[in-house]
């Protein structure tokens, strides 16, 4: 395997994208399931397969836009779609989550109309969806790299304004905090991971690796740095153990980092209890 | 220098979609004060302390904040704020009581400022003033009722607030509590002279710890001190509430307690 990746640059890419993602999905996953946001992600994402869909319809249209990387307009898409949840939720105060079906089937409304103009699913998008160990290439990963710079100096730089916000929001405007602009870079912030991640884990299956390793770590993490400690930890075994599986087995790596993060969920949950009874 | 009051409604009123909540409110907190904000349920209470802390804003009328116009007022780290027991907080949030109690400092620090070690010692003295000291690496969703109130207050006082506003924060709490939770309030009244505003409905408990009362049912009936409060006739005060209201009678023994 090592030998492998040292000869070839996809997997190299593959990789090191994985290694990048594993990192900050399940970082900014931590807060989005502790603010209740994780339908959201699920939301974003399929607002992003409208963004891909479409890139690809048009680079098969217009020969000019042939080498078009469908990511930029992934990530074009993912963004206004962010944008567009925060003003219906705003609109919809008191029925807050119609918000996410409302992007959600939007999303992939237009994403069927783009996949049956572009005459049906390519193997390009069967990895879009799924994620994919051979498509990623060194563009994807300096996109990718990209991403985790800006996301990273995000959480870096508003770590204790995101805890506030996320532990207690009224407490949060009570205290002066820009509220209002925090969660909206925070929105931003979700659809640029997602759209980091697809390339990997597949639209369809992003939002679990910004969910499931946080399931898992706050279970048995003691206090907010441990459960951002385990979701990482868990989240990069589930990755790399995935890819390492994907390449070997000829699968399709979204499906293998997802069953091994539920898997290490269910070992954590199963081990709590033992260590409880235990206990007790 | 005159002391400006903490906090001067002048003539505020608030309405919510078509519903009058709030009418000609006038209101002043000195520097000290100790305020049992008292009302019937839907009196607009919890509304009023909104309006106050910047949550809402008032359809018409004056706040000001240390003498500031509120919309303009930066300082709201010198407000303190406890809310309702399990009204905004998850309680399975993954978070360390000191975790928790720092995070009141958030405003204080500044944007892109980061926690300070030094810091840490002042929450650590938040915890020792409202007697956790002992919890401070306990997940928060371990402690009871009670118990995470208090972290909640240490949360509020390490910004070192001049003024803490409290919204009926012993809802929740068994008996034997409130009372230790109400002198533990008096005491930061009067060691640290921080001003208090509190909306409860403990009139009897809380009654020998308060400096001042106002009565809220969507404007103010009455407020003064609280010994004036304490002759008020009860019909008075029925007229005002629209029910018939337990009145509180306290002798001096009780008082000096």
């Amino acid at each position: 395997m090592i030998s492998s990746i040292l000869h070839y640059e996809f997997l190299q890419n593959a990789f090191l994208s994985g290694i990048i993602i594993g990192i900050i999905a399940p970082l900014l996953g931590v807060f989005i399931v502790v603010r209740r946001l994780s339908l959201i992600a699920d939301a974003l994402s399929h607002v992003t397969l409208a963004g891909i869909a479409g890139s690809l319809y048009l680079s098969q249209t217009f020969t000019g836009l042939a080498l078009l990387n469908p990511l930029y307009l992934g990530i074009v898409a993912s963004v206004s779609g962010s944008v567009l949840i925060e003003r219906l939720r705003r609109l919809y105060k008191h029925y807050e989550e119609l918000a996410i079906p409302i992007i959600m089937s939007g999303g992939i409304g237009i994403s069927a109309i783009f996949i049956s103009l572009a005459k049906g699913f390519s193997t390009d998008l069967f990895s879009y969806l799924f994620g994919s160990v051979s498509a990623v290439s060194r563009q994807d990963l300096f996109i990718v790299v990209a991403i985790a710079v800006l996301v990273l100096a995000f959480i870096y730089l508003f770590y204790k304004e995101l805890f506030v916000l996320s532990f207690d929001d009224e407490y949060a405007k009570a205290s002066g905090l820009p509220a209002k602009w925090i969660h909206l870079l925070f929105m931003i912030i979700t659809a640029l991971v997602i759209a980091a991640s697809m390339r990997i884990v597949g639209i369809l299956l992003v939002s679990s690796l910004m969910t499931l390793p946080v399931a898992a770590s706050i279970r048995i993490a003691k206090g907010f740095k441990q459960a951002i400690l385990y979701a990482i930890v868990f989240g990069e075994a589930a990755v790399i153990a995935g890819l390492v599986s994907a390449f070997y087995l000829d699968l399709a790596p979204g499906g293998t980092i997802v069953v091994i993060s539920i898997l290490i969920l269910l070992v954590v949950i199963i081990g709590k209890k033992i260590s409880m009874s235990v206990r007790a | 220098m005159a002391q400006l009051p903490l906090i001067e409604l002048k003539s505020v009123s608030f309405q919510y979609d078509y519903t009058q909540v709030l009418t000609n409110i006038s209101l002043k907190v000195e520097q000290g004060d100790f305020l049992a904000l008292l009302g019937p349920n839907g009196s607009g209470k919890s509304t009023l302390l909104k309006l106050i802390l910047g949550l809402m804003k008032s359809t018409s009328g004056q706040i000001e904040l240390f003498g500031q116009p509120a919309n303009t007022f930066k300082h709201r780290e010198w407000i303190g704020y406890v809310s309702q027991k399990s009204n905004s907080f998850n309680s399975g949030f993954p978070a360390t009581v000191k975790e928790v109690v720092a995070s009141g400092l958030t405003k204080k620090i500044g944007l892109f400022k980061r926690h300070l070690a030094s810091q840490n010692s002042k929450v650590i003295q938040a915890l020792r003033d409202v007697g956790m000291d002992g919890f401070a690496d306990r997940n928060i969703g371990e402690l009871s009722g009670g118990q995470q109130q208090r972290v909640f207050i240490a949360r509020a006082l390490v910004a070192e607030p001049k003024l803490l506003i409290l919204d009926e924060p012993t809802v929740g709490i068994d008996h034997e509590n409130v009372q230790s939770f109400y002198d533990m309030l008096a005491s930061l009244n009067e060691d640290h002279q921080m001003t208090m505003i509190l909306v409860t409905h403990d009139v009897d408990t809380v009654s020998n710890r308060i400096s001042h009362v106002a009565c809220l049912n969507q404007t103010i009936h009455f407020h003064g001190f609280k010994n004036d409060y304490d002759s008020l006739s009860a019909d008075q005060l029925n007229a005002w509430y629209g029910h018939v209201v337990r009145k509180i009678h306290h002798t001096k023994e009780e008082k000096t307690q």
